[in-house]
């Protein structure tokens, strides 16, 4: 099984600094690619690998580099950000790869600025990840001096200048125009979409946005072909992913595998299965703003439309475990929490709408709920509603936190209605 | 024309807007929060939700907001499914979640938009019960009361005010539910349009403060529609009493001049009519000095048999602060010879000087509407933040020209305001200044210069030249006002509507000149080419109209030998107009000072007989703008005791006297129709608003709202009988509650609309969202361009540099929006952030007179020494000295150039100052 991604990674492997780095290979794509390919060229062949973003939406990779105007179309800056922002509850696979391999992210930076040809990056990286920006920040300077970044790269007439922001902590600043007022230094209140960055980002620029993950699967990508990108994913999907699993199973972590690899395979063989004394009660698969799924999903593949299809998301594709003896209503209640708190504030069913939903659930947890208090859960579910968000900023809410907020919930009312109704009835918490 | 399909009904909308204009426009009712029709749209509150269908074989649809979707062929949308209704209904409910339910104690109360929204929605029953977010409160200063709790987050007040009037100290701080709008401490909002924040906010966030402290609610004002006094921007306002007090003033919507918006001078500068300076009744000098009250008969006959045994000259001084009505009146009485314009020669000769401008060439002086249109703006030697402050805001619009054409080109449509501003980031449409001072545009000018008067005006004529090299050229410019020449010529060549603005405030000839030739030189390449002239006071341009043909001035009467025996001071405080030495002596002279004027001040003093004049607020009248618009005021309610309007004790004057004609002078539509006889250039001045016998279906326009509440209790302390209510013989608009209002009716100041409570109703009022009102009169432009090609042959005389200072220095007025302006100057609230008095000299200048900041210099103007509190400023020129116009103990400066100064001897430094209005260090 090939693991790109990985492949520099691992305990008993040196940490890939520039030397080491390059000795595996890397950089070789760098020095194929720039001057030498056109950038249509790269372009096309991460359109033909059926890349999907990484960062939890799965949009072609391919498409979204397609609205970018080229040549003269648009003449002044553009900008490739990587979105490193990593704040979904669950989530640790991007800094698994810019802390363990951080040439790799910048390698896959420069290609894919040289596609659309960008002339400035930005990594925004969560403020908590200081290793993943220092060992980034020492592999730009060791890559500047050696020619792959700055003014002319490996003397081409092509340049880019790649730079690490560090975000001030919130969750919403992952959201990508979000993340583009913050790198402006503004409120991180999401922009309006239509317009897409692509057509105008950051700084009013063409912009892509990618996750790190996205980019990390580019010099694999061009250097390999999108055939053997392709045939790498076990079912729709192509490529590899990292997987993750935390909850109480034996061997919570973090692997590379291909997509559409089963769930089960993850979860009862990558992580070993549920701890002794506890039982699978369900997941969520893709992060805390993905819907619980349960044991009755665990053959399908880990593929974005497989899960879309049983009202769940692959999202970022680490699995939160929730087992027997946790409470389903007190897990969602600590995610709701934590989404009505990251709220940006800016649109009402979300800023207000997630508060007091946070409120129905601690009266559950503390046994003061009544029985109509579901009909408001359910009133308000309708009000951030669910399902009806699309890429536009125009459905129910201004952006996709508050429906990936309550993704949870909305699965946890369909499969564990029984909870709810004997926290009411019992005027208590049954796992306490 | 689109044709959309919305509940079933199908439409033609206009194309280019969204759906929530279009519903508006249509007179439907669709509830919202976060969209302003100057504003565009942003999607924060979602409550102006309706479902979309995505054909007709669609039947759920899904929730789009009306306000973020544009209209296009064959869009199907419903606003009365239940899922919407239900939406909606939603939006409110969570939005009450922490709103303190307040209403009974909430100044918005009556005329709150949530409230109205609230009803809308139907949303009636709360059914949260956990806690509620509370929040502190701050000072924001003398005009505006804060009270965050009762906040839902629409995100207007920050848009309004950084946005859009550039302001700096009002931002959204925090996230989620905990989002705090407010200043980053306590204090004074820095924006002169804060007071904007009060009719914006839709809810009781930010209120009027000056209201507050003698509140009423919107259903128990009494309004009329006026014009602001106090500037020459002429911004329409809607000016509301109750119990013989005038209680605030707000917006009153006109498309062509302030739109939405007023500056805080004008909002909360009307308070001089409640001021306790006010003369009540007419007064008649006694031989100790003493002024004894007299009946308002008494005191005419006096006059009457004064002027009837005069023995030397009658005559009037009339003023730019009075109405056309009102000037027109007094110089029938004293005769045309003997009347004098009430402004010095200087300010006359600055006067006709532009109308000159305006009257010749094919430059078009543009409306405020236009000026925002303005793709490059250049600006000679005004301030105009602190002289027309509304035009100020309007030149902050026009450099958004740029984005616009970005957005065009983007296909992003304009209301969609976050992402044209995000797209256009910096890019601005060029605004060039050349003032004497910093400027408070400067943060969206592309190039800004501060030079003394004499070399803008250079600088000014040199581009003209370079326009266009029939026009003169200038010798001996510096190398850096070459640069800034050839800089200047390029930005207005690449204009499409270039517009150019200077005006009075530099008190020079030649900047308006120079002005000029740039326009004009500019109108031979360009048609579109526009110049906006500025005049200092509400009616200076009326009044410049009316003496065109007249040249005598105040000046003129000052120096004049003539015997004079009696003047008659039409609402003007003289002291402002001429020196101190200069009116004392004219003073001394006379026999019998008759004044008119509605507050005590220094002539006010000296008069033998006074007589107590209405305000705006009482009294009813023409009034001539900048652009030459005439608009006319009313009352409000009726002055107390003996006052009158000037015109009314003129006109009763004139009968007293058994003039001819005067007994046909009665009421105010005869008076403006004989002054419109008088003068051609004042053609149209009838037609500016309905006379006093128009009616609506038979009825006359209420000035109460039909909810007036407790009419016949509010004197029920003295007498259970309700007294006759007024009968007002003056305007098509009655005393009353009864009598019509809203939409149909013209003259109606209260903006309601069934289930539009608050100033949102507007929409009702306008032919479109943003658009003219329907059943209202803009004002009349009395002033076109001739059309006569450009007039390059007029003005030839470049001034030339002045000499370098030989030990004195140059004095440049420095306007201040809060405290230059006579009469607002006197409300509370403005008075507390006019400045003390000052001079502001630059740092080398200081170091000569061995002073800092805080100490004095004393100086002599004719025989008078004063005494000034220095404050060092870098940004003002060595050999210049800045000090604040229009304070008293400043007046005498302005009719002077220049000082000769020395360190003060004895100077106690004040305590406080109010540093921020003033230059900073
Ligand atoms: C609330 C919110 C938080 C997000 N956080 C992240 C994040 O931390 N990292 C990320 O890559 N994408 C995040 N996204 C998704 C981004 O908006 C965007 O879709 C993504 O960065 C695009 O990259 P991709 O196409 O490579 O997936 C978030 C989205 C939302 C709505
Ligand atoms: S859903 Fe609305 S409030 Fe929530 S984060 Fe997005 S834009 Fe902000
Ligand atoms: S203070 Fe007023 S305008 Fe500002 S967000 Fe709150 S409700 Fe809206
Ligand atoms: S700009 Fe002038 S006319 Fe308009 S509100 Fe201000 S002071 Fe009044
Ligand atoms: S008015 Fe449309 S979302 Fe606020």
């Amino acid at each position: 099984m090939e693991t790109p991604l990985t492949n520099n990674i691992g305990p008993d492997k040196p940490f890939p600094d520039l030397a080491v780095y390059e000795q595996n290979g890397g950089y070789q794509t760098v020095r194929d690619t720039i001057g030498k390919r056109s950038p249509t060229d790269v372009q096309e062949a991460v359109s033909e690998s059926r890349l999907r973003g990484r960062g939890g939406a799965g949009v072609s990779t391919g498409m979204k580099w397609g609205f970018v105007p080229m040549d003269n179309a648009s003449p002044g800056h553009k900008y490739l950000v990587a979105n490193a922002d990593e704040m979904e509850p669950g989530a640790f696979k991007d800094r698994v790869l810019m802390e363990f391999d951080p040439h790799q992210l910048i390698e896959g930076m420069i290609l894919s600025a040289y596609a659309i040809q960008a002339d400035i990056g930005y990594i925004f990286i969560r403020s908590d990840y200081y290793l993943a920006t220092a060992r980034l920040k020492a592999a730009i300077a060791e890559s500047r001096d050696k020619g792959y970044l700055g003014e002319r790269i490996l003397g081409t007439d092509y340049s880019f200048e790649l730079h690490v922001h560090v975000s001030a902590g919130r969750y919403i600043c992952g959201e990508e125009t979000a993340l583009l007022n913050s790198l402006e230094g503004k409120r991180a209140n999401p922009r309006t979409k239509p317009p897409f960055p692509p057509i105008s980002g950051l700084w009013g620029r063409p912009t892509i946005v990618n996750n790190v993950e996205t980019l990390c699967c580019v010099p694999h990508i061009v250097q390999n072909g999108a055939d053997w990108f392709r045939s790498l994913g076990r079912a729709e999907d192509a490529g590899t992913k990292l997987f993750g699993a935390s909850g109480r199973v034996k061997n919570p972590g973090c692997w590379e595998l291909p997509m559409g690899t089963p769930i089960r395979e993850i979860l009862e063989g990558s992580a070993g299965g549920m701890q002794d004394g506890y039982g699978l009660r369900g997941f969520l698969p893709g992060g805390g703003s993905t819907g619980f799924l349960t044991d009755e999903h665990l053959d399908l593949p880990m593929d974005y439309d497989a899960i879309m299809q049983v009202k769940s998301r692959l999202g970022t594709g680490t699995m939160i475990i929730l087992d027997d003896r946790t409470c389903p209503i007190g897990m969602v209640e600590n995610l709701v929490n934590f989404f009505a708190r990251e709220s940006c504030g800016f649109c009402t069913p979300c800023r207000d709408g997630l508060p007091w939903i946070e409120e129905i659930l601690h009266k559950l947890e503390t046994g003061q709920a009544e029985p109509e208090d579901m009909n408001i859960l359910a009133q308000q579910a309708g009000f951030i509603d669910w399902w009806g968000s699309d890429s536009s900023s125009n459905g129910n809410t201004h952006c996709p936190l508050a429906p990936g907020a309550i993704e949870p919930l909305e699965s946890a009312r369909k499969y564990f209605a029984d909870d709810f109704e004997r926290h009411i009835r019992d005027k208590k918490c049954s796992y306490r | 024309m689109p044709k959309i399909v919305v509940d079933g009904i199908s439409y033609e909308v206009d194309a280019g807007n969204n759906l929530l204009e279009a519903l508006l426009n249509l007179k439907r009712d669709l509830p919202y929060f976060c969209w302003h029709p100057s504003m565009g749209s942003i999607g924060a509150c979602r409550q102006c939700a309706v479902i979309q269908y995505r054909d007709e074989d669609d039947d759920t649809g899904r929730i789009v907001m009306a306000c973020m979707t544009p209209v296009s062929e064959g869009t199907i949308f419903s606003t009365d499914t239940d899922s919407a209704k239900e939406f909606r209904r939603d939006v409110i409910e969570n939005m009450m979640i922490n709103h303190p339910h307040d209403c009974p104690v909430c100044e918005e109360g009556g005329e709150c938009h949530l409230q109205d929204m609230t009803v809308m929605t139907g949303h009636r029953n709360r059914t949260y019960s956990g806690p509620k977010n509370t929040f502190r409160n701050q000072y924001l200063g003398p005009f505006i009361d804060h009270e965050m709790n009762r906040c839902i987050t629409c995100y207007r007040c920050v848009r309004y005010y950084s946005d859009y009037a550039g302001g700096v100290d009002l931002a959204a701080f925090a996230s989620r539910n905990n989002t705090y709008f407010g200043r980053h401490q306590d204090g004074i909002l820095e924006s002169e349009f804060a007071g904007n924040l009060v009719e914006v906010c839709p809810t009781g966030v930010f209120t009027d403060k000056t209201l507050s402290e003698h509140y009423t609610r919107k259903w128990d004002l009494q309004s009329a529609p006026s014009i602001c006094v106090g500037c020459g921007a002429g911004c329409n306002t809607s000016a509301s009493e109750r119990y013989g007090q005038l209680r605030r003033i707000h917006n009153r919507f006109n498309d062509q001049v302030n739109g939405y918006f007023l500056c805080d001078r004008g909002r909360f500068g009307a308070g001089f009519v409640n001021n306790e300076d006010r003369i009540p009744q007419a007064g008649i000098r006694d031989s100790e000095g003493k002024y004894d009250r007299v009946s308002a008969e008494e005191a005419l006959s006096h006059v009457a048999d004064q002027l009837a045994n005069s023995s030397g000259k009658v005559v009037g001084i009339g003023s730019p602060r009075a109405s056309l009505e009102s000037n027109y009146l007094l110089k029938q009485i004293v005769g045309e010879g003997n009347f004098y314009s009430g402004v010095s020669s200087k300010e006359q000769e600055l006067t006709n000087c532009i109308i000159d401008i305006m009257r010749d060439g094919s430059v078009k002086t543009p409306s405020l509407a236009e000026v925002e249109e303005a793709d490059a703006v250049l600006v000679l030697g005004q301030d105009l933040t602190n002289t027309a402050p509304r035009l100020a805001l309007a030149v902050r619009q026009s450099v958004r020209n740029r984005s616009k054409e970005l957005a065009v080109q983007a296909q992003i449509p304009l209301w969609q305001d976050a992402a044209v501003r995000e797209l256009a980031q910096d890019e601005l449409s060029p605004l060039v200044l050349l003032t004497s001072y910093a400027d408070r545009l400067e943060d969206v000018a592309s190039l800004s210069c501060h030079a003394s008067a004499t070399d803008i005006a250079r600088i000014g004529f040199a581009v003209a030249n370079r326009l266009n090299d029939r026009f003169t050229a200038v010798d001996g410019l510096s190398e850096t006002d070459q640069k800034t020449v050839e800089e200047v010529v390029e930005i207005l060549k690449a204009a499409d509507r270039p517009l150019i603005v200077s005006g009075t405030g530099s008190q020079s000839k030649s900047v308006i000149e120079a002005a000029a030739n740039i326009a004009w030189a500019l109108q031979a390449d360009n048609e579109q080419t526009a110049i906006m002239l500025c005049v200092p006071e509400c009616n200076s341009l009326g009044v410049g109209l009316l003496e065109r043909e007249n040249s005598n001035t105040l000046t003129d009467l000052l120096d004049s030998t003539d015997t004079i025996s009696t003047a008659i001071v039409l609402e003007n405080d003289l002291f402002r107009r001429a020196s101190t030495q200069q009116i004392t002596a004219f003073a001394a002279k006379l026999e019998q000072l008759v004044v008119i004027d509605s507050l005590d001040n220094a002539t006010v003093s000296l008069s033998d007989v006074v007589l107590p004049a209405a305000t705006f607020a009482e009294t009813e009248g023409t009034l001539v703008n900048n652009e030459g618009r005439a608009q006319r005021s009313f009352a409000v309610f009726e002055g107390a005791g003996d006052i009158q309007g000037s015109w009314q004790w003129l006109t009763n004057l004139g009968k007293a006297l058994s003039r001819e004609g005067f007994a046909a002078l009665e009421r105010i539509d005869s008076v403006t129709a004989e002054c419109e006889r008088s003068n051609d250039l004042l053609s149209g001045i009838t037609k500016v608003a309905p006379t006093a016998d128009y009616r609506v279906e038979g009825m006359k326009i209420a000035r109460m709202t039909h909810r007036a509440s407790g009419r016949t209790a509010m004197r029920a302390n003295i007498n259970v009988h309700e007294p006759k209510q007024p009968v007002d013989q003056e305007s098509a608009l009655a005393y009353t509650m009864e009598g019509i209002s809203g939409p149909r009716a013209p003259l109606s100041a209260y903006v309601w609309s069934p289930g539009w409570n608050s100033n949102q109703a507007v929409h009702k009022f306008q032919t479109e969202t943003g658009g003219p009102l329907s059943h209202v009169n803009p004002g009349i432009r009395l002033i076109e361009p001739a059309g006569n090609g450009s007039p390059q042959e007029r003005y030839r005389e470049v001034p030339q540099p002045r000499a370098a200072g030989a030990g004195s220095l140059a004095l440049i007025p420095r306007y201040h929006i809060f405290g230059s302006d006579e009469m607002s100057a006197r409300s509370k609230a403005i008075a507390e952030l006019a400045p003390s008095s000052y001079l502001a000299i630059a740092p080398e200048t200081a170091q000569r007179l061995s002073v800092v900041s805080k100490d004095g210099v004393e100086f002599t103007i004719g025989n008078r020494t004063l005494q000034l509190e220095v404050v060092v400023d870098s940004s003002v020129d060595d050999g210049c000295a800045l000090f604040p116009a229009g304070l008293a103990d400043t007046l005498d400066l302005m009719h002077q150039a220049q000082v000769s100064l020395q360190k003060a001897a004895g100077w106690t430094p004040r305590t406080t100052t109010q540093d921020k209005l003033i230059a900073k260090e």
